[in-house]
């Protein structure tokens, strides 16, 4: 369903990769791994269409994203470096915001039930600001629980989680894949998804290689 | 497409209220610009019925330019601008919903209050109705043509300057426009022409600026 086709990253001066091609079917999840620096998050952001790529072509169900437009957006959901959370809003406000935003009807039930499976319930009325790091990130994630979209994006989610989030965050990949989803994942943990096939990209200076474990 | 636009306003005056501070201040220095004025400039009615036009939208100008870097930079820095670009709604109606809820927190307090501070420059009620109408009428334009430089100039450096140097030109015609329509008030000309014209510049500013506003946006986040 997903398809890249030798791709190439400029960054400046510098070209960070080069013919970097891998294919994803539904129920998969490509892990991308790579140094610091090595274009990890350049290419999940080439995937969302945020990025143009240098050269070489992505498609989504056998069409370039860039002319799909609006129906690969619609079927797309990406979790970025930055939580995406308004500190100034309170957890439940920016899942209920999120969702009208992306117009997918969420009403209050569901987004605390959202927030009581990433531990945040007692905390839904307080400011994001006043939560720390990890509950930033647990707020940021809880939109995964009632995510339907078919393409999820993640840029290292794992990231300031502890152990008891890390399971759950992989638990929620994997039931996505269980449902035919595909996701794209970066990070520097091993965390075991419980179901899904998972394949390998390697981003290094030269060459990227892609092969089944 | 309407529920995206009102999603985006409700969003975005919420956290405007979250956030009073910045609306005050851009309030304020509105309030103390034009306030200074007639204590500087001294006491004779005439000569402040001929300034009062200049300086109350001047002053209205400058208060919409202080609120203008803050438009996107927020949702540029906690990764909400990305979510919004990645949305499967164009986002020119996204920047439409902003522009709109920029000007209700930045234009709309600008114009109730202008005429309770036109009254320091002893204008007419005439005038006064005018300037107040005027204001209605082109701070949806200052808004408007304001989003598209914060765009450009978003993520860059030392922003705040590029984004004067970039806007005020295109706020001149607004600027003459709105000025000229209680000028010509005062001197019994009528206003209707420039009105029409202030009008014709904050249609051109709400529903064109969004798009080019968007493309800038998408270049800002490659």
């Amino acid at each position: 369903m997903l398809e890249a086709s030798n791709l190439e990253c400029v960054r400046g001066e510098r070209r960070l990769f080069v013919g970097v091609s891998f294919q994803l079917a539904g129920g998969e999840m490509l892990y991308l791994q790579g140094r610091n620096g090595s274009g990890k998050t350049s290419l999940l952001r080439m995937l969302c269409g945020l990025t143009p790529a240098a050269s070489g072509e992505i498609r989504w169900r056998g069409k370039p994203i860039a002319r799909l437009g609006d129906d690969f957006r619609s079927e797309l959901c990406y979790l970025g470096h930055h939580n995406a959370i308004k500190e100034e809003l309170t957890p439940l406000e920016n899942i209920l915001s999120t969702a009208r935003l992306a117009e997918e009807p969420l009403d209050e039930d569901a987004a605390l039930d959202a927030l009581e499976l990433v531990g945040l319930r007692g905390r839904e009325d307080l400011a994001c600001r006043y939560l720390s790091q990890g509950q930033k990130r647990r707020a940021a994630l809880a939109r995964l629980v009632h995510e339907k979209r078919a393409l999820w994006v993640l840029d290292e989610p794992y990231v300031a989680l502890d152990k008891a989030a890390t399971e759950l965050v992989a638990g929620l990949v994997g039931a996505h894949l269980q449902r035919g989803g595909l996701a794209v994942l970066t990070t520097h943990q091993t965390v075991a998804i419980p179901a899904g096939a998972v394949r390998e990209l390697s981003l290094s200076a030269d060459a990227a290689t892609q092969h089944r474990p | 497409m309407l529920p995206l636009i009102r999603a985006v306003i409700g969003r975005d005056l919420r956290l405007a209220m979250r956030r009073q501070a910045d609306i005050v201040a851009a309030v304020f220095f509105f309030i103390i610009v034009v306030s200074l004025f007639p204590l500087g400039v001294g006491p004779e009615p005439d000569q402040l019925r001929k300034l009062a036009p200049g300086v109350l939208w001047v002053a209205a100008l400058l208060a919409t330019m202080l609120s203008l870097p803050r438009l996107f930079a927020d949702d540029h820095r906690d990764g909400t601008l990305e979510q919004l670009a990645l949305a499967p709604q164009p986002l020119g109606l996204i920047v439409l919903g902003k522009v709109i809820a920029h000007w209700l927190v930045a234009g709309l307090p600008l114009v109730l209050l202008a005429p309770i501070l036109g009254i320091q420059f002893d204008l007419t009620d005439d005038a006064l109705a005018v300037l107040t109408l005027s204001l209605l009428i082109g701070t949806p334009a200052l808004s408007g043509i304001g989003a598209i430089g914060a765009a450009l100039t978003l993520g860059v450096r030392g922003g705040g300057v590029l984004l004067s140097l970039l806007v005020l030109p295109l706020y001149i015609p607004v600027l003459i426009f709105g000025a000229g329509a209680v000028d010509a008030t005062v001197t019994g000309l009528g206003a209707q022409a420039h009105l029409s014209l202030l009008g014709a510049l904050a249609l051109g500013g709400v529903f064109f600026a969004p798009w080019p506003t968007a493309a800038a946006l998408r270049v800002a986040l490659e």
